[in-house]
């Protein structure tokens, strides 16, 4: 399987924690997959609600580029950030499913010398190191198992909705498998997919912040000492922001909260700064096995 | 005795948009829109709809009814985070999400949105960031559109600015996509040129 890395504007910016854990992992476990050349931004949410075609047209200039690296097998672009994720597979889909969309995208590109013939196949890491890499190779590798690690595995909106096919839209498990494996325990709890407010937070704030409170709370409710997330926007608003939902809500929520390959980077024996942990604003000290 | 007192509640069908509906229809996603049984399903598991104006379900209805000025207005629009839940959960596969971002296109384009409201701003900022650099700069993005809907909130949001810069998760300087940016603004001119073609 050849692979190259798309990592998304996020991911070298408030998620940077995310983009270098994932490279340290894929490291561990003998993985190639390059960053992808000359990439740009997907188009994501705020592009769709300027100019529907043009953020197509920039999330399919990235898969052009994949494609061009295209051996004897097809690239899967590996998207880690789930808006990038969606984006990028919502331009395969359309691409097919809309003769004008798909002929706009392809006369555009061609007019900056590139082509698309749909041959990239868009990855999340969820499902690359639970369907490719495989679990018996991932416990293989860990050194540090993380032994009493209560983690909530949050898999927010984007990442199964509405296109990933490796995962349940309703109840995913790759994530929770992937805790496991690493010697953690996955909590049960049934606020995986639901929204964590994205840009929200930002532009409206108070129903922002409830989400990703209500989420938080629920998360330590049922045990949680920890939760994982999948996306860089969830990781910034449950994360960053607790400190003003003390304030605003007058509860004591104070739950760690990082991106599933940081704590697979722990179990891998992986030092502390090469997956980022000295980024997060609650420290994950705090959590057992993280330390 | 006095006769009973009445008003008009509701539009009379010849003060709606009989075009607007059509409009929304064409675009990618929106196919479905007649479709709809107004069975309730995307409001009862839309995580906003509680903010709403107008719940997703009545979006749908108004859409398709034609009271385009309604809909345009509401703040439901610009509520929608974009979660998906209803556009997987629809029992009529109406692509919701996908209408409201054709909504959301439509208010931008005719300029009906509330003033200094955030969220048009920092699409625009990121818009303007992307053709610039190939990518999008958050901490950029963001403070622009601080500054342009709630300047006085940059000294709140200041804190949180320099705990990212102090952690290396704010970029000081303009991340820019490897190669020619320029291709960027030659690929997004080339779309208008040929949606014009198209159309």
């Amino acid at each position: 399987m050849r692979y190259l890395y798309y990592p998304g504007c996020s991911l070298k910016g408030t998620g940077k924690a995310y983009d270098e854990s994932l490279v340290a992992v894929f490291d561990k476990l003998g993985m190639d997959a390059k960053e992808l050349p000359g990439w740009n931004c997907c188009g994501a949410t705020a592009y769709m609600s300027v100019d529907e075609t043009k953020a197509f047209a920039l999330a399919a200039r990235n898969l052009a580029l994949a494609e061009q690296e295209n051996g004897s097998d097809p690239i899967h672009l590996i998207a880690p950030c789930a808006a990038c994720y969606l984006v990028l597979n919502k331009v395969q889909k359309y691409m097919a499913e809309y003769g004008h969309l798909r002929e706009v995208i392809a006369n555009s590109l061609k007019a900056v010398g590139l082509n698309y013939h749909g041959t990239v196949k868009v990855r999340h890491p969820l499902d690359v190191f639970v369907n490719d890499i495989g679990l018996d190779k991932i416990k293989a590798a860990v050194s540090h198992p993380l032994k009493g690690l209560k983690v909530a595995s949050y898999y927010g909106c984007q990442v199964v909705r509405p296109y990933a096919e490796f995962d349940d839209q309703y109840n995913p498990q790759t994530m929770d498998q992937l805790m496991n494996a690493l010697g953690a325990d996955a909590v049960d709890w049934p606020l995986k997919t639901r929204c964590c407010g994205g840009t929200l937070t930002g532009t409206v704030e108070e129903a922002g912040l409830r989400m990703s409170y209500i989420l938080l709370k629920e998360a330590s409710k049922r045990g949680a000492n920890i939760m994982a997330t999948a996306c860089p926007l969830c990781q910034f608003n449950l994360e960053c922001y607790q400190g003003k939902m003390r304030g605003t809500f007058g509860d004591s929520i104070d739950l760690p909260v990082a991106f599933f390959t940081q704590i697979m980077g722990r179990a891998f024996g992986l030092e502390a700064k090469r997956i980022g942990l000295q980024r997060l604003f609650v420290p994950v000290k705090a959590a057992p096995a993280m330390a | 005795m006095s006769s009973l007192q009445i008003q008009v509640r509701i539009k009379h069908q010849e003060e709606l948009d009989p075009d607007f509906a059509n409009s929304i229809a064409a675009l990618p996603g929106g196919e479905n829109l007649s479709r709809c049984i107004q069975c309730g399903t995307c409001s009862s598991t839309c995580p906003v709809s509680l903010y709403m104006d107008y719940t997703p379900r009545r979006i749908i209805a108004m859409t398709r009814a034609g009271f385009k000025q309604e809909v345009l207005a509401s703040n439901t629009i610009w509520l929608c985070a974009s979660c998906y839940e209803c556009t997987v959960d629809c029992p009529r596969e109406i692509k919701v999400t996908d209408i409201m971002y054709a909504l959301k296109r439509r208010a931008m384009e005719e300029k009906v949105y509330p003033k200094r409201f955030p969220t048009p701003v920092l699409a625009k900022e990121f818009f303007k960031s992307v053709l610039k650099t190939g990518r999008s700069n958050e901490g950029l993005t963001v403070t622009w559109m601080i500054l342009k809907t709630a300047p006085l909130n940059m000294l709140k949001q200041m804190g949180l600015g320099l705990k990212l810069l102090l952690r290396g998760r704010m970029a000081l300087g303009v991340e820019k996509m490897e190669g020619d940016p320029t291709q960027i603004r030659r690929l997004m001119e080339q779309v208008e040129v040929e949606e014009k073609k198209t159309h």
